[in-house]
């Protein structure tokens, strides 16, 4: 399944990554390189093999709803850029 | 052209755990900013999930109450989007594997009749966190306390019909977490979130129209309001020969309109993918078994139960269950050993009536289930009437003692005494000669004078039944 320049822009879109436009087509070729791998991989037989959502066969543990955190806000805030009344101040996201 | 609506819901409940649905942060309502807020919620890297107990249990509670199916297994899937409310950039959900399957609910409607509602799937998901747009200097503010607390998302059929049955499920759905203690139903906090989908279809076609998505309704009155709106903005694009847009629309209350919240080129595209932070969720037998033992009587039990048990009509006995509140209230105040049907008038008339005018909710009663028993006590056993009754009650709910100590220091009690009755009457037979000859005469009208005459003299203590009796047989005699 070879994906093409639009594809690559809408993806890079979603990933909110700016992509430069002289290295889409590069990108698309990697990526559909990687699709065709996949390809390959579909095309074993997987009849009777149940599907896997995660690689362990293992079930997921419960913790007790408890309240184990303390307030730590200034050290957590202290990697943003902008604070201010214990808010993250953010590019104003409304339209 | 007569139109038909469809309507789909999704509600997105808050579950009432104390700590986050996948770190041990609190979940208490109305902190300061981000101080509930932990590392695992902020996606530092580096932090594993892990997932809370008793989210799972709400939610397979709430799977049992409607008869759904349980996953034995099911998986956390990561909803991927940019929004600076949601630091991870994606939510943890479920997807394709949710943990509660189909189910059903019914609903009463207005004609007598039950409809049973489908409902799709529920799904433990995380709760997103606020941004807040009041100006910071031309910034928005994030507060993300909210992240990370569990929600379970109720997804339903399209099975409704009309705006009065999408109100009615909605509330039922409400009514119904609240009563399981899963979710503490406060909308104003948004403990209780409506997402509605809405479409229009010629009566008689069977294929849905386009439906568009109503966001951000957060009161049982918005939700009609909302509806109406879109409902009537949907009817006039087609009649005026235009297409409804497949979009999400949000809902202003202060403008009373819904507007278009994402343009078309950003459709939504999440990308769900199993998230490889968390395995697989198992439900044990033993642990289903557990929660199905732990369930609370349902409203509709409590109901029928209500009916049968208190001889109720469907009416007073739907008014009593609307809340467990009131209904556990009722059942206190009928313990007294007072008559149900005049506990149940009590409860619904005089007490929600006086509790409504001060805005109060029912466990900030002034007038306990014990004291309002000991009042009905009072009126059954004769030691006053029913009207003066009332007066007790206000007595009782500006804090003046129970209804014995209010009868007594008012002197309210009852006269029963036929004798001293008798001695009233006589005199006012014999004040009044005029009007005992009409009566004799046949204006039997009058009755009601003399009664009137008893009231006043005894203060309205005289009872009633006796004073009829009594004097029906000096009249005539």
């Amino acid at each position: 399944m070879p994906l093409d320049h639009s594809d690559v822009e809408k993806i890079a879109h979603l990933a909110r990554m700016a992509l430069d436009e002289s290295q889409i087509d590069a990108y698309a070729e990697d990526l559909s390189n990687i699709l065709g791998l996949v390809e390959q991989l579909e095309a074993a037989d997987t009849t009777d093999i149940e599907p896997m959502s995660h690689p362990l066969h293992m079930a997921q543990r419960l913790r007790f709803d408890e309240v184990t955190e303390e307030v730590r806000r200034e050290k957590n805030q202290a990697v943003a850029p902008s604070v201010e009344n214990g808010l993250y101040l953010v590019p104003k996201v409304i339209e | 052209m007569q139109w038909e609506t469809v309507i789909g819901l999704e509600i997105h409940t808050q579950l009432a755990t104390k700590s986050k649905i996948f770190s041990g942060a609190s979940t208490a309502y109305g902190a300061e900013p981000n101080t509930q807020a932990c590392i695992v919620d902020l996606g530092f890297p580096g932090v594993l999930p892990v997932l809370n107990e008793r989210a799972v249990d709400m939610a397979l509670k709430f799977g049992v109450a409607v008869g759904a199916e349980i996953a034995s297994r099911s998986v956390f899937a990561r909803k991927n989007y940019f929004y600076p409310d949601l630091p991870k950039g994606y939510q943890i959900s479920q997807f394709e594997l949710p943990i509660v399957g189909r189910g059903s609910l019914a609903i009463d409607l207005e004609d007598g009749s039950r409809k049973v509602i489908g409902i799709t799937r529920a799904h433990l998901e995380e709760d997103a966190g606020k941004s807040l747009h009041e100006d910071f200097h031309g910034m928005s503010g994030i507060d993300l306390n909210r992240t990370g607390t569990p929600l379970l998302e109720i997804v339903s059929e399209p099975d409704m019909r009309s705006i009065k049955e999408a109100v009615t499920y909605a509330r039922k759905i409400h009514q119904l977490v609240v009563y399981l203690g899963i979710c503490d139903g406060n909308m104003q906090e948004g403990s209780f979130r409506i997402d509605a989908n809405l479409s229009i279809r010629p009566f008689g076609q069977e294929a849905f129209g386009t439906r568009t998505e109503l966001k951000n309704i957060n009161s049982f009155r918005f939700m009609e309001r909302a509806l109406n709106f879109e409902r009537e903005r949907q009817i006039d694009l087609i009649e005026g020969g235009g297409k409804v847009l497949q979009e999400t629309r949000l809902y202003d209350a202060d403008r009373d309109e819904t507007r278009s919240m994402r343009s078309k080129e950003e459709a939504d595209d999440y990308r769900y993918f199993p998230d490889p932070d968390l395995l697989p969720v198992e439900i044990a037998d033993q642990r289903l078994q557990s929660v199905k033992l732990s369930m609370p009587e349902l409203p509709d039990q409590k109901r029928r139960r209500f009916e049968s048990a208190y001889s109720l009509s469907p009416a007073d006995a739907l008014m009593l269950t609307q809340s467990r509140q009131q209904a556990d209230f009722f059942e206190k105040v009928v313990g007294n050993g007072v008559d149900a049907k005049m506990a149940a008038s009590w409860v619904t008339v005089e007490l929600a009536g006086a509790l409504n005018k001060v805005g109060l909710e029912l466990p900030q009663s002034p007038v306990t289930a014990e004291r309002l028993g000991g009042l009905l006590r009072r009126i059954a056993d004769n030691t006053i009437s029913g009207k003066l009754a009332k007066q007790v009650f206000e007595a009782m709910w500006n804090g003046e003692g129970d209804a014995d100590q209010v009868i007594e220091a008012k002197g309210l009690k009852q006269i029963t005494d036929s004798a001293q009755i008798e001695t009233i009457i006589d005199k006012i037979i014999a004040d009044n000669p005029k009007q005992v000859e009409q009566f004799r005469a046949g204006k039997e009208k009058l009755l009601g004078f003399f009664v009137g005459q008893v009231m006043k003299q005894t203060q309205g203590k005289a009872n009633p039944g006796r004073v009829n009796r009594i004097l029906l047989g000096k009249l005539k005699g």
